[in-house]
């Protein structure tokens, strides 16, 4: 596995190493990203943007190059960022579930240790996170919510650069053969 | 099945995890009729099923019932068959009743609307074992029958009477060659003499320069002294040039719709050739009128009720005189008509001088004939009604029977 930022596509399957995390990082760090989304934004609000669950799905997803782990850390991270707000449980979940799994098959395709990678992946996921939660918003709860294409636009970039840089960090965490 | 799982591992742990989601969500997400979406997609997915389910129990059983289950439908067809044989024959049986009906009613109008006195008689059988076109009806001297009387239907005359029984008659057709009666033309009022024949009968004595032309009506003339005049005989279908007498042949119309029910004319009255051809052989029959409930002339009751013994008033004026002189018989005890045709029975003769009606409204034989007014053809009643002669009315029965007692014989018509 080479972290040069030359190459965006990889040649085989064998070049798409799968990356390992010990267990409580497996755990613990949806968790701290969870927390972060529910208490975080309440201290200070600017910080309401920060979609951290999100971005700690697509970094496991992308890291662990597994749909099936993809899919359950998805689904386990939205239910929990679910239960702890006032929508119905399964609204994120659903979503996260499909970013998780999408996250992991792309991560069996791509360079996802490439920076701008990670930053177009992070940037591309908010954008179907908002929209698809957006879709399901009016499909099953009739929540008529604007569709503010520019707005998860700009979010996106922010969240990407966040990304990136938790991205680096939880690098970090995990452990290389 | 396992390969398979493998396979699609994926997208299969997805899915499932994706519909867990979602019935979860369903489970608590209402829709705007506060029904949980889990109950509206429980619904939304099972009706078609268990439509689709019902559609297939009820074919199932159809098919069982229409195409396995067949034991009985033999049984059933043979069962079906016999019902529709019997249907079939009851619905000839009343076809023929009908058919019978129909024509004693025609029978009775007729009977009811010609002036001359006539009783009505069925065919028993033909004449088996001769070589003449005779058959037997089922009047005889018993009925008052008599040789030589006519023998006709509504449609025209069918015979005459040869030989008397007790409780039959022979009667000799229009189609056996020995037949023979007067005739005339409708038109020309050419006078001929009728000679019988199968299928048709031939005109003879009909002269070279008389005008005939086929179509024309022939009516019986009375110079026979057997048949009225004025009855329909037939129509004519060929005429050929001949010397010194035309060749003409005549289709019967007496025997048009066979022989079943036929009148044997006891006392005949002549009547007038009508101009125009009985086109019209259906009968109407109107429904009776109203009882008669204010001051009846014919009757003389002022008050309203009809005489005592009073009986409906016939349809022609010589049937309300004949009626009227028949009430006034009985008020006095006396019977009319019982005995032999013309004879009263009594021992004293009825006193005709108090008759219980305006006189003016009697008719008498110098009296002018009533026209009576013929409807138009197509209206009901139809034009053309047989029986009811020319539209004016000869003398009354009671004087063609001084008439008949004055020529000699009661079965003998007078010369018209």
């Amino acid at each position: 596995m080479t972290y040069s930022g030359g190459r965006m596509l990889l040649s085989s399957q064998r070049e798409g190493q799968v990356s390992r995390f010990r267990g409580w990082v497996t755990f613990l760090v949806p968790l701290l990203a969870i927390l972060f989304q529910v208490y975080v934004p309440t201290l200070f609000p600017k910080m309401k943007f920060l979609e951290m669950p999100l971005l700690v799905v697509v970094y496991l997803g992308l890291m662990r190059r597994d749909p099936v782990s993809g899919l359950l850390v998805g689904a386990a991270v939205g239910l929990a960022q679910d239960s702890w707000s006032k929508n119905p449980l399964g609204m994120f979940g659903i979503t996260k579930t499909l970013v998780g799994y999408f996250a992991a098959s792309i991560g069996m395709k791509l360079d996802v240790d490439n920076v701008l990678m990670r930053f177009l992946l992070a940037f591309f996921f908010y954008v179907f996170h908002q929209a698809f939660y957006w879709v399901m918003e009016r499909a099953l709860l009739s929540h008529l919510s604007p569709f503010d294409l520019p707005s998860w636009l700009a979010l996106g970039v922010l969240n990407a650069l966040v990304g990136a840089a938790l991205f680096h960090f939880l690098d970090k965490l995990r452990i290389t053969a | 099945m396992e390969s398979f799982l493998n396979r699609y591992r994926n997208i299969t742990v997805l899915l499932l995890v994706i519909f867990a989601q979602l019935v979860l969500l369903a489970v608590q997400v209402k829709n705007d009729q506060h029904v949980r979406f889990i109950r509206v997609w429980a619904v939304t997915l099972v009706s078609p099923m268990a439509r689709l389910v019902e559609g297939m129990r009820g074919s199932s059983l159809s098919f069982v019932r229409n195409y396995i289950t067949l034991h009985d439908a033999d049984a059933e067809n043979r069962r079906l068959q016999a019902e529709n044989d019997r249907l079939k024959l009851e619905n000839i049986f009343l076809t023929n009743q009908l058919n019978t009906a129909d024509r004693a009613k025609a029978l009775q109008v007729f009977q009811q609307r010609t002036p001359s006195k006539t009783l009505a008689a069925s065919v028993l059988s033909n004449g088996i074992g001769t070589s003449r076109n005779v058959v037997y009806v089922d009047r005889g001297s018993t009925s008052g029958v008599m040789q030589e009387m006519a023998v006709v239907t509504p449609d025209g005359i069918i015979g005459k009477v040869t030989n008397v029984y007790p409780g039959a008659s022979e009667v000799l057709l229009i189609t056996d060659s020995e037949f023979g009666a007067g005739v005339v033309s409708a038109k020309g009022h050419v006078h001929g003499t009728l000679k019988g024949g199968t299928p048709l009968c031939k005109v003879d004595f009909v002269a070279f320069e008389d005008k005939v032309e086929p179509g024309d009506w022939f009516y019986t003339s009375g110079d026979d002294r057997i048949f009225p005049r004025g009855m329909p005989v037939g129509v004519v279908k060929s005429v050929r040039p001949g010397q010194p007498y035309k060749e003409i042949t005549l289709e019967p119309s007496g025997t048009a719709r066979g022989l079943e029910d036929v009148l044997i004319v006891l006392e005949g009255i002549h009547q007038e050739i009508p101009d125009t051809p009985p086109a019209n052989q259906q009968v109407y029959l109107a429904p009776p009128p109203p009882a008669i409930t204010d001051s009846n002339p014919d009757t003389g009751a002022a008050d309203g009720s009809a005489a005592p013994g009073a009986r409906p008033s016939p349809g022609t004026q010589a049937d309300e005189a004949r009626a009227l002189y028949q009430n006034a018989a009985e008020a006095a005890g006396i019977v009319l008509g019982g005995g032999p045709t013309g004879m009263v029975r009594t021992d004293r003769p009825p006193d005709f001088t108090k008759l219980p009606v305006d006189p003016r409204t009697v008719p008498s034989a110098t009296q002018a004939p009533v026209r009576v007014p013929i409807p138009a053809k197509g209206t009901a009643p139809p034009a053309g009604m047989k029986g009811t002669g020319g539209p004016e009315l000869k003398p009354t029965p009671d004087a063609v029977r001084r008439a008949n007692q004055a020529a000699g014989g009661p079965g003998r018509m007078p010369p018209p």
